[in-house]
C-alpha cells in the first residue's frame, strides 16, 4: 500500500517520471500491476488524458501500443523484470514495424530479494531485452529516474526506436512483502 | 471427444458479407489465413494491417488501435489458433470495453498452415463462451450461411466490445497474394490513418 499522508521516495521519483510521460505526450499506459510501478499506475488512472490498460500478460503490451501508434498516439508498457521474458517473440514487432517502443521496467530479483523465483530472470532481463534490439538504460538513483525516462522518451518518439528503461531494485527500495 | 456442431460456412466469401464496405473499417489480421482473406477484403487496402508472426498479438493491437481510434470501428479478422494463443486478451479487451472494437475470430477447428493438426475448437472448446466468461458484453457464434443476415445485424447493432465466431469450412483461404513487406504495410497504414482524422500525433 502507499503511504498517502507522507509521499515516500518511491512517490516523490515516480511523481517526476509522470510529469515525464505527460510532457512526452503520452497517451497509453499499458501495465501488468506491479508494486513498483503502483504510483506510475494510479496516476495514469487518474490522468483524464491517459488510457490505463490492465493487461493479462506483459507482451499485450508491445501489440497494444504498436496498434495504439498505428492510430496515431504514443504509449508505454510498465512492467517488471520477469515480464520481459514474456514479451520476446512478440518483441519481433519493433524490428519489423520499426515503431516507437517504450518500456518502464522494475527490477526485481537484484537486491534485497526474499523471493528466488524473480532471480532467473533479473539476470538476463537487459541481455534479453538487447538481443530483441530494444536499446537498455538502467537508472541506479531514484535522483536520475525523471531526466533518464526523459531521454529516452526523446530516442525513442524522435528515432522511432524501442528503449527501455530499467529501475534499480535498489531504488525501489525494500519491501516488505506479504509472505 | 466432445464433436463440435458441423460448420457450412465457407471462409473464403464471409468477410464481404460482414463488412460490405470495408473502406470504413480499419482492420488488424492474425497470422495464416486469417490475413489472406482479410488482404482479399480490402485489396491490400492501407486501413488492413496485416500479421504473419509474433502469434496472439493481432487482438492486442486491435485493442490498441481501438482505444486511439475511438472514432473509427476497429475490427480483428482472426483464427482459432491465434485466439487461442492471445486468449487472455479477451479479458483485457472486456475490462477496457471498447465500443467500437468487433472481433471476427474464423474458427476451423484445425492448424491448417501447419499440416492440418485438429484444434482444441474441434473438441470441447467453446470460443464463445471463453468470450463471454472474460466479459465480452456481445458474443455470437454461426455455423450456417443462413445465420449470416443475423450476424450483420450483429455488427452493426450489437454493444462493443463484439465478439463473432464463425465456423468455417476447412478449406484453404482466399487465393490472394498479401503484402508482406512489413515496412510498406506499417507506412502505408499510418499515413492513411493520420490523413483521414484529426490526431493527437502527427509527428512521427
Amino acid at each position: 500500500m502507499l503511504n498517502k499522508e507522507q509521499p515516500d521516495t518511491l512517490d516523490i521519483w515516480s511523481d517526476q517520471v509522470f510529469d515525464v510521460l505527460l510532457a512526452a505526450d503520452i497517451k497509453h499506459v499499458a501495465y501488468v500491476p506491479d508494486t513498483g510501478h503502483a504510483r506510475l499506475i494510479e496516476r495514469a488512472i487518474e490522468e483524464p488524458s491517459m488510457e490505463a490498460t490492465v493487461l493479462t500478460t506483459e507482451e499485450e503490451g508491445v501489440g497494444l501500443l504498436l496498434g495504439a501508434w498505428l492510430g496515431g498516439e504514443r504509449g508505454v508498457l510498465l512492467m517488471q523484470s520477469s515480464g520481459v521474458g514474456n514479451c520476446i517473440n512478440t518483441l519481433s514487432l519493433v524490428q519489423n514495424c520499426r515503431f516507437p517502443f517504450l518500456t518502464l521496467v522494475t527490477m526485481r530479483g537484484e537486491w534485497a530479494e526474499f523471493n528466488g523465483w524473480q532471480t532467473p530472470m533479473a539476470k538476463v532481463t537487459a541481455q534479453s531485452l538487447e538481443l530483441m534490439d530494444v536499446l537498455v538504460y538502467r537508472a541506479e538513483q531514484s535522483n536520475e529516474a525523471a531526466e533518464l525516462v526523459s531521454a529516452v522518451a526523446d530516442t525513442v518518439f524522435n528515432g522511432d526506436l524501442a528503449a527501455a528503461v530499467l529501475f534499480s531494485q535498489r531504488m525501489i527500495g525494500k519491501k516488505e512483502w506479504a509472505k | 471427444m466432445v464433436k463440435a456442431p458441423k460448420a457450412n460456412i465457407d471462409r473464403r466469401d464471409i468477410l464481404p458479407q460482414l463488412f460490405p464496405k470495408p473502406e470504413d473499417w480499419l482492420f488488424v489480421s492474425g497470422l495464416a489465413g486469417a490475413s489472406c482473406d482479410a488482404a482479399a477484403l480490402t485489396g491490400n487496402g492501407p486501413n488492413l494491417y496485416t500479421m504473419a508472426g509474433t502469434m496472439g498479438a493481432a487482438v492486442p493491437m486491435g485493442l490498441g488501435l481501438a482505444l486511439s481510434a475511438p472514432d473509427r470501428d476497429v475490427a480483428v479478422i482472426n483464427g482459432d489458433g491465434e485466439m487461442l494463443m492471445g486468449i487472455g486478451s479477451l479479458v483485457t479487451v472486456a475490462t477496457a470495453q471498447p465500443q467500437n472494437m468487433t472481433i471476427v475470430c474464423q474458427d476451423n477447428s484445425m492448424h491448417r498452415e501447419t499440416g492440418n493438426q485438429t484444434g482444441h475448437t474441434a473438441g470441447a472448446t467453446n470460443l464463445e463462451t471463453i468470450a463471454q466468461g472474460a466479459g465480452i458484453i456481445s458474443t455470437m457464434t454461426i455455423f450456417e450461411p443462413d445465420e449470416i443476415p443475423a450476424a450483420q445485424a450483429f455488427l452493426a447493432d450489437a454493444p462493443g466490445p463484439r465478439f463473432l465466431v464463425v465456423r468455417i469450412l476447412p478449406t484453404m483461404p482466399c487465393d490472394f497474394k498479401r503484402n508482406f513487406n512489413m515496412a510498406e504495410c506499417r507506412v502505408n497504414f499510418r499515413r492513411h490513418f493520420l490523413e483521414n482524422n484529426n490526431s493527437s500525433d502527427n509527428r512521427n
